[in-house]
């Protein structure tokens, strides 16, 4: 059913155009998969007729070796990222949002072919995407402010709380918004001092592999975000059930077949990791509307708490 | 040096009336049981049997929780939150006129020392009541979220080390933000559950807004399970708490868990020593050790590491291990018979794999569970005694050289729970209190408590924090939560 037919503008008359490898993003560097694998990627079919589905491209599909290579590349980047002050890492998610708007243009095309939308609207999510960075940019040097606590206790004691980033934590990046909903998972990670690892839309990961080139070509440091294409319903469950992952967001479970959410929160519970259920009643997982101003409740998903005490006194 | 010796001075038991068998609390009143079984619970200090009570059936279990959420839909939450924090103020004020009535039935019960139940646990669960009644109708300005509202029915499972107290951070959080509770108790530790239950209908608090069910395992997995129980909280041990994410993984029930932990608790060169050593055995011989935050391992700088082991040995000479209703016992019984097994199992291990055992020279009562304040000393990273929880009167004492050893050593643990920093040096203070990954961090003290300070830990040893602002969290769902 493939067709070699690109979805890409054309190029310029007679010249063939160069197109790209989409390869993983795991500790700053762009490697194959080890399994040596890739899946196609076709473009979001248009219209009501069944037309012939467009290939676009031989994407990396990350296997669970991959996934686990992530995740120690996420934990060295931990003391890094986590220790990095709160205006740095402000800074660093601006920049992002710098180089996505100097690469607007391959984001444009990216959704409008992958999600299937119009050029007006594709040029409406990538602002939103960019517009969500500079947001959580915003949010890096002011989130302990609102969520600390001075507490007065019944002895003399000086005696704060503060949240922590909480780790690794492993996204499962929604399927259907694959650029604006994927800035609006990893963003509110990373942006309190986590590292992630990052299952994207599998049927559109075109996005997800240019933001890594915004990454690698930003400030933000290797390791702070991996990014393992894949069929998620695969790979997930290695990150559901692994050691070193200390939380686990489920988002991207939403629209999968053969990946029922409760049993990665089953495998998860091996080590109290914790666990950010998708939108939805009961068992039934539902992508939730990206477009909405996000809330706080995804960046306190990913911290803990922590409680200083020390005595007052001459 | 003369010494002085101590005569008897044991609090009087005639504060207390307990019944030769207690049933259920459930929608107001003491219920007989359908189809349960009944247990005793013994005086672990004596093991003499102090009553009779009733292990609940699923049946049981259902009735709890159909009075808990008819009295949320009916009653509790239409409260206004100021009239559901008079409630709570009642109560607090009851727990602080029945104080000694309740420190002295814990004592009984759980064997801990009288000055601790009457010192600690007692005003502590009073002032956990206290500060949450003025929650209840100024949760708009918690900085929450937009709208926050009660989750609807609270099932909670509380372990034996604290009972009244834990019932206290479970119960007063879940009222004060509108929800209702089954709670159900420890089995070896019941009594100041059911006497909270006289205090709430003292309190006329509306029936069914705190159901009270007593049971072991099965009665606990029956409520944690139970389909219409809204949100989960649980203390107790690591292994019982992955049992219940288990069981809630794929629901759309909330939980909070409070584990295990295996608190680091580390002292520097330059330390104040003496109250390092007193922070040191009040770590670990507080409660006997039953504490999931208790400091179990000492991480000494190597440089001092004689000079402390000497100190902490004089001062473990003074202990005073005994009858739990005297006033000058230190030390009381082991909650249970399963739980002496356990540290008794734990030290065999410290001594078979090396390390070194010592305990101080201490009569122990003929009857009932006993075990000496010991201290394993030359423990290395890779013994049990270092990386499992004993939760018992058990020491283990590590050394190091660098503040970045004691980190590694320190964090070297599936828990998280807490840690102690014992250093005159503030700006190491401040390193060392942000490299820690342990939800509480005391330093130069340990051990402290208060209903303003958010409790909990990270990693293994639980999400969800209780006390303070970030506890009424666990307990509402607000307009931007996902």
């Amino acid at each position: 059913m493939s067709t070699s037919t690109s979805a890409r503008r054309a190029p310029a008359a007679g010249r063939v155009d160069v197109r790209k490898t989409y390869k993983l993003y795991i500790g700053g560097a762009f490697p194959r998969s080890e399994s040596g694998r890739s899946y196609e990627v076709y473009a979001a079919p248009r219209g009501s007729r069944g037309s012939t589905p467009v290939f676009l491209a031989n994407v990396a599909k990350g296997s669970r070796k991959d996934a686990r290579n992530a995740v120690a590349a996420a934990r060295k980047a931990v003391g890094g990222w986590s220790g990095a002050t709160a205006y740095n890492r402000g800074q660093v998610l601006y920049r992002i949002a710098e180089v996505m708007e100097s690469r607007r243009s391959t984001f444009v095309e990216d959704v409008r072919i992958g999600e299937g939308l119009t050029p007006a609207r594709a040029e409406a999510v990538v602002s939103a995407a960019i517009d969500r960075w500079v947001w959580y940019a915003g949010w890096a040097d002011k989130f302990a402010q609102v969520t600390s606590t001075v507490n007065p206790v019944a002895g003399p004691f000086f005696n704060i709380s503060a949240p922590e980033p909480t780790g690794v934590v492993a996204l499962l990046a929604p399927q259907e918004s694959s650029l604006l909903g994927l800035v609006s998972v990893v963003a509110p990670a990373i942006v309190t001092g986590n590292t992630c690892v990052v299952l994207p839309s599998r049927q559109r990961p075109l996005p997800a592999v240019d933001l890594a080139e915004a990454l690698a070509t930003s400030d933000v440091p290797g390791g702070v975000v991996n990014i393992v294409t894949c069929h998620t319903a695969e790979v997930a469950p290695w990150l559901a059930s692994h050691r070193d992952v200390n939380a686990i967001d489920l988002t991207g479970t939403a629209g999968v077949e053969d990946l029922a959410w409760g049993e990665l929160e089953l495998a998860a519970a091996e080590s109290v990791t914790r666990v950010l259920r998708p939108a939805g009643r009961g068992p039934a997982a539902v992508e939730e509307d990206f477009t909405a101003e996000p809330g706080t409740a995804r960046m306190q998903a990913f911290v803990e708490t922590k409680t200083v005490w020390h005595p007052k006194g001459l | 040096m003369p010494t002085f010796e101590y005569a008897p001075a044991p609090e009087s038991r005639a504060v207390v009336d307990i019944a030769s068998s207690y049933g259920l609390f459930i929608n107001g009143e003491f219920t007989d049981s359908q189809g349960g079984g009944t247990f005793k619970t013994i005086s672990p200090a004596t093991e003499e049997v102090l009553a009779e009570v009733t292990e609940a059936s699923a049946e049981d279990v259902d009735r709890a929780v159909a009075a808990a959420r008819t009295a949320y839909t009916r009653v509790w939450s239409r409260m206004s939150g100021a009239d559901r924090g008079k409630y709570l103020f009642r109560i607090a004020r009851i727990l602080q006129e029945r104080a000694r009535e309740f420190a002295v039935l814990e004592s009984l019960d759980n064997g801990k020392p009288i000055k601790e139940s009457r010192d600690v646990d007692v005003p502590t669960a009073a002032a956990h009541f206290f500060y949450h009644a003025g929650w209840a109708d100024k949760l708009d300005y918690a900085g929450l979220g937009p709208d926050p509202r009660p989750h609807g029915v609270v099932g909670q499972v509380i372990p034996w080390n604290f009972p009244l107290l834990m019932l206290a951070w479970k119960i007063a959080p879940a009222l004060a933000t509108g929800n209702t509770v089954v709670l159900k108790p420890a089995e070896t530790t019941p009594l100041t559950a059911l006497l909270f239950a006289q205090v709430c209908q003292q309190a006329d608090l509306p029936a069914g807004v705190v159901n009270i069910i007593t049971g072991a395992g099965p009665t606990g997995q029956a409520l944690v399970g139970h389909e219409d129980v809204d949100k989960v909280a649980f203390t107790g041990s690591t292994g019982v708490g992955k049992a219940i994410a288990r069981t809630i993984a794929g629901t759309r029930k909330k939980a909070t868990l409070e584990l295990g932990g295996k608190a680091a608790n580390i002292v520097f060169d330059d330390a104040p020593l003496d109250q390092a050593v007193e922070g040191i055995v009040n770590g670990i011989f507080f409660n006997q050790g039953h504490v999931c935050c208790a400091g179990s391992r000492l991480l000494v700088q190597e440089s001092i590491a004689d000079q402390v082991e000497a100190r902490l040995k004089r001062r473990l000479e003074t202990l005073r291990v005994g009858d739990p209703l005297d006033k000058n016992t230190d030390v009381g019984a082991i909650n249970s018979r399963a739980q002496l097994d356990r540290i008794t199992e734990l030290s065999e291990a410290g001594e078979a794999e090396g390390a070194t055992r010592w305990s101080p020279e201490c009569e122990l009562p003929s009857k009932g569970f006993w075990f000496r304040p010991t201290v394993f000393t030359g423990v290395s990273q890779t013994h049990r005694i270092a990386q499992e929880e004993i939760f018992g009167p058990v020491l283990s004492v590590l050394t190091f050289r660098t503040p970045g050893e004691a980190v590694a050593k320190a964090n070297n643990t599936p828990y998280g729970l807490s840690a102690g920093i014992w250093t005159e040096k503030g700006s190491r203070i401040l390193w060392m209190a942000d490299q820690l990954r342990a939800g509480v961090v005391w330093a130069n003290t340990f051990n402290k408590f208060d209903p303003t300070s958010p409790f909990g830990g990270y990693k293994e040893s639980g999400y969800g924090r209780e006390g303070g602002r970030h506890g009424l969290a666990a307990y509402v769902t607000t307009g931007d939560a996902t």
